[in-house]
């Protein structure tokens, strides 16, 4: 239960950190280590040179971005909130700008690990190891968010659509650090929900659902029944199909943790529970 | 090959500490092994446990997914560093004697950090609070009934 030998690097900025990583082809990002020593420790991973992100200063960063400085469509016509590569989880969910302009980041996050554990992780970190059983990435992908990463050839934008390519895989390239997360902003009248079940409160879920519901639009987010985090399209399917619906489009896997057919009832019930929460909040709105 | 090592000051308990480390250290070996601060346990090794938790900046955190090396800014309270000034026992560590809050002991100290940062955050928890504070950390001996009760006579003898 010990790392293997590595060499170790704290630079204090960011154009000397992907210096470091363009130069050593096995070499990996440090956050938070919430992922990353486990791995180590069980020698699942012993790359050659660790680059520790975590004495750049500005990467800590949590803001709003107002419609108005979202013009350019970049940021979706509501604005957002961006969340910068050292923000840890614990301090994303205490953000109260987070609460009120995208609700769903803080409802998933309190789901993330233990108190202790969200001290340390970062919420980006967790975006970019891609777990299809976390609950960050589901929520970037159902939110139609996205990646800023720095690379030797500059910055460069990653839609979550494009992020998530396998188990534990994204799409950065290996000299490249993700920056930030930006979640858009909660529309007027849209409303979100997030619900999970795991065996003990603060383990990776059997099964998580993250519901987005504006006006006849009805999408749901699923953590844990594939390889990928995965949205459905549910918008028009009635109240009592919506299980069944979502399942046509889900393949929930047989593990020591859970049977394909728990997971599928899984599926049917959290489907049902997360809209009708999101759309009772679209209501209240 | 030897290893590289590097120069790493630490700041544990107020108390500054020199140690040439290869950066692969855990934190909590370089407390228990390099500092002899064996209070801080040592369990699962990969964050699930809570055994090892010890305070950085106040904050809970695990010293086993922590590097000695990533360590430097920091200050670091372990479980030695909960007693009043005097040496006597602080208010969360009494509060575990009084109640009966562990048997074997291993998974104690992790407890005593957590219970303490929790209270400062909250210092009068409800009966559902003082459960959640203390559900990141395993016990496999007292069936956390009385673990319970010490953060709620913790709190008392904090007010
Ligand atoms: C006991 C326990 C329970 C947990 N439970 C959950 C849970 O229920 N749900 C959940 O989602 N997570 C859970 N986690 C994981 C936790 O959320 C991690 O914080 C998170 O997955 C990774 O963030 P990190 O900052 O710790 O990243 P690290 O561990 O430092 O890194 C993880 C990976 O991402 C890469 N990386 C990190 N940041 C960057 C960056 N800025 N640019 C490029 N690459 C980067 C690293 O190279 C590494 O490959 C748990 C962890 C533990 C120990
Ligand atoms: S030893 Fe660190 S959490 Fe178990
Ligand atoms: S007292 Fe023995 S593990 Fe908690």
């Amino acid at each position: 239960m010990k790392p293997a030998p590595f060499a170790y690097r704290r630079p204090g900025t960011l154009a000397e950190a992907v210096s470091v990583l363009a130069g050593e082809p096995d070499a990996k990002v440090l956050a938070g280590g919430q992922s990353l020593v486990p791995l180590l420790s069980m020698r699942l991973a012993s790359p050659a040179t660790l680059v520790d992100i975590n004495a750049i200063t500005g990467l800590d960063v949590i803001e709003t971005i107002d419609a108005n400085d979202a013009v350019d469509g970049q940021y979706g016509e509501h604005g957002g909130v961006r969340v910068g590569a050292l923000a840890r989880h614990a301090a994303v969910l205490a953000s109260p700008d987070v609460r009120r302009v995208q609700p769903l980041v803080s409802m998933a996050l309190q789901h993330v690990a233990h108190a202790t554990i969200r001290n340390r992780g970062t919420t980006v970190g967790s975006i970019v190891h891609a777990d299809a059983a976390a609950e960050m990435p589901v929520v970037l992908r159902l939110l139609g968010g996205s990646v800023e990463v720095e690379g030797p050839a500059g910055r460069r934008t990653i839609p979550a659509s494009e992020l998530f390519l396998g188990p534990l895989q994204s799409s950065l390239a290996h000299d490249e650090i993700a920056v930030s997360a930006y979640f858009p902003a909660l529309a007027p009248g849209a409303g979100v929900a997030f619900d999970e079940i795991a065996r003990r409160h603060g383990d990776y879920a059997l099964v998580g659902a993250a519901a987005h519901v504006d006006g006849e639009s009805v999408r749901v987010g699923y953590l844990s029944v594939g390889d990928v985090p995965t949205v459905v399209d549910l918008s028009g399917v009635a109240d009592d199909d919506l299980g069944e619906a979502a399942l046509a489009h889900l393949d929930p896997p047989d593990d020591i943790h859970a049977t394909a057919d728990y997971r599928a009832q899984l599926v049917r019930v959290l489907t049902t529970r997360v809209v009708r929460s999101a759309r009772d909040m679209a209501e209240d709105a | 090959m030897s290893e590289e090592l590097h120069d790493v000051r630490l700041t544990v308990n107020g108390a500054t500490h020199e140690i040439r480390v290869p950066a692969r250290r855990l934190l909590s070996d370089a407390l228990r092994h390099d500092l002899r601060l064996t209070g801080t346990h040592v369990g699962c090794e990969h964050g699930v446990c809570g055994a090892c938790t010890i305070l950085v900046d106040g904050e809970p955190m695990r010293s086993c997914l922590m590097f000695a090396v990533s360590a430097v800014d920091h200050e670091i309270t372990t479980v030695e560093g909960l007693t009043n000034p005097d040496g006597s026992l602080g208010p969360v560590q009494q509060a575990f004697a009084e109640c009966h809050g562990l048997q074997c002991g291993f998974c104690t100290p992790g407890f005593l950090t957590t219970i303490t940062a929790g209270l400062r955050e909250n210092p009068a928890p409800t009966h559902e609070e003082a459960r959640d504070m203390i559900s990141g950390n395993l016990c496999r001996c007292t069936g956390y009934q009385n673990i319970v009760k010490a953060v709620e006579r913790a709190a008392e003898l904090s007010s």
